[in-house]
């Protein structure tokens, strides 16, 4: 996947950067009104090794609001927000230049090890990934690892955080089942409830429903629709009606670039760009 | 005769001489474990579990003492290998997939692998019998442990590769520091293949002799402790076998059916593990 | 939406504004929380630590052999020099050491057992990987692995008492009768001896060979075989002009492993080779190997220069096996990376 994301995006290296610079200018020609203003986003850049992935990458992501990222295959949506938790710190000879703030502080900042920013930055796979234990332990391992809650205080925070992710009524009388028992709906839903165990302050979701059958999907964009007021929600979705109905914001991506970004009902009734237009009306992509 | 006879002539031919190397393979297999099913299997009664040795020319006779140095030594060997192999596995896994330590050291444990292992029990002569002027079952568990080590090692780094990066992401994700991540989540991801690993490793060294022929010797006595010459199942079927008499080669026999079978369960045990294993995930 | 710097800045002062004016101080909180966590980073960097002291432990040890033997060989080394490899003689009385025989056992009986094994793992590896129907491989390639899992020393015991008889008195006058005028197949047959020790360890390295050759064989790409059947090749020209080029090295790689193995193998020969320090046309006639001279005579050894020569004996066999087995490595290291 890196392989085809890198690819594209150098292909469009020579001419494309100039254009991008130009559209950044052009694009967002309209007043944007994001109420309070979660992450910044300025100048990111990405490097697979000596391949760019990201070219200056600039957006703010407003705060307990869905903001969706559209995009074909390998226009670097992932790796994008797979930069909000430095997730790619993971891998040999991927960088990534400029800035994310969040609270004051730029999450890219190699001085802060990245272990004590990702869990403000909770993360949902486009696989579930039930750890190999309980579903209890499931999400007390999250919160066992930042606080030395009681017992008793933790069997709260648990339930609490299965409620919120809509799933305590079909686990409660198995919670000391495995977690990879359950359905493949449930075990997304269960990741959620993990990541919201430790109370980030943005969730990022990795195409979170391209696994799942429909109704699994609607009942995560039911509840994606009910944390929106509680925590600041970053989708990347292959899925342009998803994306539609669940977002508050859209950023449609290119090639690595950021070409249009605006409320969502923008992008998909009265885009700036042609490109966008082509994309959100199934014409190319 | 055209040309595509002949194609086809010759093509018969190589195919069936595959088949027929195929069927001499199972043919070999079976006639070998026959044979030691065949003649070990009456050798086995309550004295060979309950009785020492017997001096040649004696009746009866059993081998218990060896059965317990095999269990104590190979016991041995897995406490001290299991840990130090999949400590040196998750670094090869986690920190060392690309670069040069990993690659050396992966390159090294490949070679130990299939290294001779009478070589091993030299050197393990050299470094704890010699000084000590001690054969003892000590020796003789850390020339199995040796051995075991570069297996046991290979075999966690090949189960914690199998564990998707997305469930580590995940966890990195919640902050987990790296190190709780892999004891908690990825050993556990990992453990059933690890444990089938750690199995095969056991049944591999409790079947070698060439390390314990100068470590731990044998002994025809009850053991007081690991500090002395310990008797083991292997070396006193070579010993039993190379003997000229007839009682010994029948408690040889018995000797070899007990490890065979032992080992070939584990094996086949570990095989059918490890393919309910892969056929989840 | 915000695009200039100057924005930017106001957008941070409002945050920080409204911090302030809600008594929430991040900075502060974060520094705090970083100071509680410190341990976890120092937990991280323990971890990578004591991962790699262990993993070093592997290639300390490899060292340590190399070093150890080397040192205790030091005594015959210095007495012998280079004649303990050219020479025949092994004379405990005299405490005149010579490898060449044990040496030419080892390499003549490693060279007897691939002779056999490759055509016949070849055969198997074949066949397990392109002609047995499917709901018969697994359990086939099972057995043929199982074979690899027989302790060495059961090999040598069945060798010793079912097939050492078996040549005497079958194998070995056939031979003559057929093949007499060779020099090879000539002297008593006694059954064990060099050509009984290479049977025995062909039987224990098929299972290597084959094993490893199959998986090669099922790394060809699927189209690439379609389309030569496509041309209306036979099955044996798919495999002679395909399989074998496309997995050559991979082969090679199995060929060196079984090589290796053959090479170290102690019990098996030890049981079947006869222990003589002998050196004769005749495969019938009784030899030595390296590992068997070791196996018989390490415990008995008395006087240091006996000692230190059987010592130097298991050095040459060490670098020699690890020669074998690098090779082995590359060449299926290189199989594996080729692909990909």
């Amino acid at each position: 996947m890196n392989e085809v994301m890198y690819r594209q995006a150098t292909t469009g290296q020579g001419t494309g950067m100039k254009k991008n610079t130009m559209a950044m200018e052009l694009g967002p020609q309209r007043k944007l009104e994001m109420g309070e203003i979660k992450l910044s986003i300025r100048h990111l850049n990405f490097y697979y090794g000596d391949k760019q992935a990201l070219f200056d990458n600039t957006l703010d992501i407003a705060a307990r609001k869905v903001t969706a990222f559209i995009g074909p295959s390998g226009c670097g949506k992932s790796t994008h927000i797979r930069t909000y938790n430095r997730m790619f710190e993971l891998y040999k000879g991927f960088r990534a230049e400029g800035e994310i703030m969040i609270d004051g502080i730029n999450l890219l900042d190699t001085s802060i090890p990245a272990l004590h920013l990702r869990h403000r930055v909770g993360m949902i796979f486009q696989k579930p990934t039930p750890f190999p234990m309980s579903v209890f332990d499931n999400i007390a391992y999250g919160l066992k690892l930042h606080n030395s809650f009681s017992a008793s205080e933790i069997e709260g925070r648990v339930e609490k955080a299965l409620r919120d992710a809509a799933l305590w009524d079909e686990v409660q009388g198995k919670l000391h089942h495995p977690g990879t028992a359950l359905s493949g709906g449930q075990q997304q839903r269960l990741c959620i409830a993990r990541a919201l165990a430790v109370e980030p302050d943005v969730l990022l979701m990795d195409e979170p429903c391209s696994a799942l059958d429909p109704i699994a999907t609607a009942k995560i964009e039911e509840l994606i629709e009910e944390l929106k007021g509680k925590l600041t929600i970053v989708i990347v979705t292959h899925n342009m009606q998803q994306a539609a109905r669940v977002s508050d914001f859209t950023a449609y991506m290119y090639m690595g670039k950021l070409m249009e970004f605006g409320t969502t009902s923008t992008i998909f009734m009265n885009p700036v760009r042609k490109e966008t237009e082509d994309y959100v009306t199934g014409r190319f992509g | 005769m055209t040309l595509l006879t002949r194609r086809k002539l010759l093509n018969f031919i190589v195919l069936t001489l595959s088949g027929m190397a195929a069927v001499l393979g199972l043919f070999m297999l079976s006639w070998i474990l026959g044979d030691v099913a065949w003649k070990g299997f009456s050798s086995i009664n309550w004295d060979f579990f309950t009785q020492l040795p017997a001096p040649p020319g004696v009746q009866g006779g059993g081998l218990v003492n060896a059965i317990i140095g095999t269990l104590l030594m190979t016991g041995t060997a897995a406490c001290i290998a299991v840990p130090f192999g999949m400590m040196s596995g998750t670094y090869l896994a986690e920190f060392g997939k690309n670069n040069l330590v990993g690659h050396l050291i992966r390159f090294l444990a490949d070679i130990l692998v299939s290294a001779p292992s009478i070589v091993i029990g030299v050197f393990v002569y050299l470094v704890l019998v010699k000084p000590m002027h001690n054969f003892s079952g000590w020796a003789g568990a850390v020339s199995l442990a040796i051995i075991m080590l570069p297996v046991v090692s290979r075999t966690t780094e090949e189960m914690l590769r199998l564990v998707p990066p997305e469930i580590r992401e995940a966890a990195l994700a919640l902050g987990s520091p790296y190190w709780k991540m892999t004891f908690v989540i990825i050993y556990r991801s990992a453990s059933s293949g690890i444990a089938t690993g750690v199995m095969l490793a056991v049944a591999r060294v409790a079947g070698e002799t060439a390390p314990l022929l100068f470590t731990a010797l044998n002994s025809p006595y009850w053991m007081h402790g690991m500090n002395e010459p310990m008797a083991n199942l292997t070396v006193v079927l070579f010993n039993y076998a190379m003997s000229p008499y007839d009682d010994w080669h029948r408690l040889a026999w018995g000797a070899a059916f007990l490890i065979t079978m032992t080992v070939l369960a584990v094996n086949v045990f570990a095989r059918i593990m490890l393919r309910a294993k892969r056929r989840m995930s | 939406m915000c695009r200039s710097s100057v924005c930017i800045s106001i957008n941070w002062l409002e945050e920080d504004l409204r911090l302030v004016s809600t008594g929430r101080r991040p900075h502060l909180e974060l520094m705090q929380r970083m100071n509680m966590n410190k341990n976890k980073i120092w937990g991280d960097l323990v971890f990578r630590g004591l991962t790699a002291a262990f993993a070093s432990g592997i290639a300390l040890i490899f060292i340590a052999i190399i070093l150890v033997l080397w040192q205790q060989s030091q005594p015959s080394i210095t007495k012998f020099g280079f004649s303990f490899l050219t020479s025949m003689s092994w004379n405990p009385v005299q405490e005149h050491f010579g490898a060449l025989i044990p040496i030419v056992g080892t390499l003549l009986s490693t060279f007897l057992a691939l002779v056999f094994a490759i055509p016949l793992s070849l055969g198997i590896a074949l066949f397990l990987a392109e002609l047995a129907p499917h709901w018969l491989r697994a359990p086939f390639g099972t057995a043929i692995e199982l074979l690899a899992a027989i302790p060495s020393i059961v090999y040598g015991m069945w060798g010793l008492f079912v097939l050492g008889p078996l040549m005497a008195d079958y194998v070995q006058p056939f031979l003559k009768k057929t093949l007499g005028f060779l020099p090879f197949f000539s002297g008593p047959s006694m059954g064990i001896g060099m050509l009984t020790a290479g049977l025995v360890l062909t039987l224990m390295i098929i299972p290597f060979i084959s094993s490893v050759t199959r998986d090669v064989f099922l790394m060809v790409p699927q189209p690439l075989k379609e389309a030569a059947y496509g041309l209306g090749c036979t099955t044996w020209e798919v495999v002679r002009d395909i399989m074998i080029p496309y997995g050559r090295k991979g082969i090679a790689g199995a060929i060196f492993l079984g090589m290796g193995r053959a090479l170290g193998e102690t019990m098996a020969v030890t049981f079947v080779i006869g222990n003589a320090y002998h050196l004769s046309w005749s495969l019938f006639s009784p030899g030595n190997s390296i590992a068997s001279t070791l196996a018989n005579e390490f415990t008995e050894a008395d006087g240091t220069i006996y000692l230190s020569s059987l010592i130097e004996l298991g050095l040459v066999l060490f670098l020699i096996t690890l020669i074998i087995l690098s090779l082995a490595q590359i060449w299926l290291r290189r199989s594996q990376t080729g692909r990909t």
